[in-house]
């Protein structure tokens, strides 16, 4: 039954067990990829509230816009070769050849790690140059937004690190599948938001 | 890969084999319950004995040298604090939530047991950095609940510097722990429920908790966010939402922040945070009113629509906190529209509660008085919502009484009375023993008559312009003297009511040793839970067999029907048929 069919469905009508011999799943999907969509929902609402604030805080006078360090590109192809590498991953995982999916799956680590560490040296490069955080707002929303999103990478390197281990220690990489499809996904989702934030940043 | 029950697996996951997996790093979602439950009731004690410490300052002033007005402040902050999030919260949907949703939905466990582990710990986790804000230099934040910048982080506020640090550590850690227990219960009612078992053959109780966790998953974030520039500020000295501003004699490092931001943030968080506690306690008081009424619940999907329409529009309302801070009249003019439309859904529920009362036959047993309770004071509590939603009545009310006596009608004692009659209610089954019914109604009316001897007179306080937040009143000539006399009434009555929830402490106790064996199906209920194989229910709940699910929740008094409950995985139509032959068979 559909679930729009369900919620205006008459439920006092006696019906027996209306669906078919399983359990009941509002969606054909595994319960950890439904969870992983529900929280990047919730990352999606918090980097939301962000730019609004972002753009809110801007128009507040005292602004003056932040020449956004050309490193960011460089950091931008790592984080977009990463997601390319997974997607590999998942792809050999899904065909069962092990080894290209090892490869592929710590390369995609590997890149993101690189993504962080470039972060981490335009922050040092900012502060050096007097524009450290508490600089002007525009420097505090960089160092906020460019923060929060590799918090984000960081949390998605430590599954990744457990699912790499998992994939290591197992010839058969077609149980750690749906990790790698988390993982995978999670990247992609890291990308688009980089992607947008980046935009938001350079045009302001 | 759809959800694969556990009778249908080799072994049960997560199986506990010793004390500690058991009963402290437990995964089952029962004993995490109990443990969510707890530790968020001991943390509403602290809340409490802050309570009975402000309304000793303000019905007498002047008598305890112990109050001044820093600890004062601290405990007006604190109070409020914990109320709302490290009890309220925490114990519907982290205590009930956990409790209820794998049984009513018919399954095992939470879908990710381990990450329902995780979540109680990390929720204790922030309760320890809370309370540790009791013992560090300056103590507590005393900037008020709402943390509002500039005061917060300013000198001369108590707990400026450490307590404030500690307080936004703690919602951090605690929205983590919300999220991870938010995911959980989300999946596991859209993914596993048991055969049979639709959206709209949820318990009342379900959809209430499921409504209310995704507006935690949506809200919450906005206190993150905030709490997370209000660090900023505090550490490194940006100026997210701090103003130039002289402090103490001197200027301070800040320059153009907007604490009118922080208030925006803070109340799309604070709004929904109402609905957040407010839905799981529609929720369960659906199901005790139905229950003990012996009556289908009067309009079930309207019910449901209204839980979800409340949950929708609570995200539209919130600068309805915010009056008088000097918005465009439009902007209030907007927000008082969207407030009073709120109120439908919300009246819809009331009416739909009364209606369910109607020619039922009510047994006025200690669960349902407070199901009846809640009624009344959220009626009332409510009503003086629609005064406060429309601004030109809020902006000379907004600062007084009227305000504090409001929202602890509707967001205070409501909910309260609902906790209690789910406790009374579920208690059977959580223990497999009767509560005592004498002690239990002697809580009730001490409790019920006491909360209306408190926040009744406060209106009154409100209309005279009796001020909030204030720690004493000094020589006001628009106050009148018999308003302290009323002021030193409200805090005997605070004091009475206060104490007298060592009857419900005792109770508990008492009931576990002494209590009657309740059995498994003590009130005669129809929902998955009170149809457990074992009472308490065990690990995985459901024995060999999960249930299998032929009607919906509400199938009381049905005529042609032996009993006047038809528990849900109970097979056959029995509804209206002249046909009594069939003999009930249970899956």
């Amino acid at each position: 039954m559909s679930f729009y069919k369900q919620v205006t469905s008459k439920p006092w009508e006696y019906q027996g067990p209306v669906t078919g011999s399983g359990p009941e799943s509002a969606f054909e999907k595994e319960s950890e990829r439904i969870a992983l969509t529900l929280f990047l929902v919730v990352v999606c609402v918090i980097f939301s509230l962000l730019t609004v604030t972002y753009y809110l805080r801007m128009d507040l006078g005292d602004w003056v816009p932040l020449a956004d360090p050309a490193m960011l590109w460089l950091n931008t192809a790592m984080l977009l070769l990463g997601s390319v590498a997974l997607q590999r991953a998942t792809g050999c995982a899904r065909k069962g050849l092990t080894r290209q999916a090892r490869n592929a799956f710590v390369t995609g680590g590997a890149f993101a790690a690189l993504f962080v560490a470039g972060q981490c040296y335009v922050w040092l490069q900012l502060d050096s140059s007097d524009l450290g955080v508490a600089s002007n707002p525009s420097s505090a929303f960089f160092f906020l937004l460019t923060g929060m999103h590799a918090v984000h990478l960081l949390g998605g390197l430590w599954v990744w690190s457990k699912t790499s281990f998992r994939l290591f220690s197992t010839d058969d990489s077609a149980g750690v599948r749906l990790s790698i499809e988390l993982c995978t996904t999670y990247w992609h989702f890291l990308l688009l938001l980089w992607v947008l934030l980046f935009g938001v940043l350079l045009s302001t | 890969m759809a959800y694969v029950p556990l009778a249908d697996q080799d072994h049960e996951l997560h199986d506990p084999h010793t004390f500690v997996t058991k009963y402290i790093w437990s995964q089952d979602h029962k004993v995490i319950a109990i443990q969510y439950g707890g530790t968020a009731i001991l943390v509403g004690l602290v809340a409490l004995a802050l309570s009975a410490m402000m309304r000793l300052q303000l019905g007498f002033p002047d008598t305890f040298s112990l109050i001044d007005p820093s600890s004062y402040y601290q405990a007006v902050t604190m109070h409020g604090m914990i109320m709302v999030v490290y009890l309220l919260t925490a114990l519907f949907l982290g205590g009930f939530g956990n409790y209820l949703i794998p049984l009513m939905c018919g399954t095992r466990d939470m879908v990710f047991p381990f990450l329902n582990m995780l979540s109680f710990w990390f929720y204790l986790v922030s309760v320890l950095i809370l309370m540790s804000s009791f013992f560090v230099t300056g103590g507590p934040t005393g900037a008020g609940w709402t943390l509002y910048p500039p005061q917060t982080i300013t000198p001369g506020t108590p707990g400026h510097e450490t307590g404030i640090l500690l307080m936004l550590i703690s919602l951090g850690v605690f929205i983590v722990a919300f999220t991870m227990g938010g995911l959980n219960y989300v999946t596991t009612v859209l993914q596993a429920r048991a055969r049979g078992m639709t959206m709209m053959r949820l318990p009342l109780s379900v959809w209430g908790i499921l409504v209310a966790t995704v507006l935690g998953l949506f809200a919450f974030p906005a206190l993150l966010v905030s709490a997370i520039m209000m660090t900023f500020d505090l550490l490194l000295g940006t100026s997210f939402f701090m103003p130039a501003i002289m402090a103490a004699g001197e200027q301070l490092d800040y320059n153009g922040g907007s604490p009118i931001l922080f208030q925006h943030l803070f109340w799309f968080f604070g709004h929904p945070e109402v609905y957040i506690v407010a839905l799981p306690a529609f929720g369960l008081v659906s199901d005790v009113l139905s229950t003990h009424a012996r009556k289908n619940i009067f309009g079930y999907r309207m019910m449901v629509w209204a839980i979800v329409a409340i949950g929708g529009l609570s995200f539209i309302v919130w600068a309805h906190h915010m009056y008088v801070s000097g918005m465009n009249p439009y902007f209030g003019f907007f927000f008082a529209t969207t407030t009073l439309i709120i109120a439908v859904p919300t009246a819809m529920k009331v009416y739909n509660w009364v209606l369910t009362l109607w020619e039922g036959d009510i047994r006025l047993n200690t669960p349902m008085l407070f199901a009846i309770g809640f009624v009344f004071t959220f009626i009332h509590g409510g009503l003086t919502g629609l005064f406060l939603g429309n601004v030109v009545i809020d902006l000379p009310l907004s600062d007084t009484y009227f305000v504090v006596a409001h929202f602890h009608m509707v967001m205070g004692v409501s909910p309260v009375l609902v906790v209690f009659a789910a406790l009374y209610h579920w208690y059977p089954k959580m223990t497999g023993k009767m509560m005592n019914e004498t002690l239990g109604k002697l809580h009730f009316w001490c409790t019920f008559l006491g909360t209306y001897a408190i926040y009744l007179p406060m209106h009154y306080l409100g209309f005279l312009g009796v001020p909030r937040r204030y720690y004493a009143m000094g020589s006001t000539d628009f106050i009148p003297e018999s308003a302290q006399a009323l002021n030193a009434n409200i805090t005997i009555a605070a004091l009475f009511v206060a104490v007298v929830q060592i009857l419900f402490f005792i109770n508990v106790f008492w009931s576990l040793k002494n209590g009657k064996p309740s059995g498994g199906n003590p009130w005669g209920a129809t929902t998955l839970e009170w149809q457990t194989p074992e009472t308490p229910p065990k690990h995985g709940n459901w024995g060999k067999e999960l249930p299998v699910v032929h009607r919906w929740a509400y199938d009381y008094s049905v005529p042609g029907y032996p009993q006047d409950f038809i528990p849900q995985n109970v097979a056959g139509d029995f509804g209206v048929s002249d046909d009594h032959d069939h003999e009930p068979k249970k899956d």
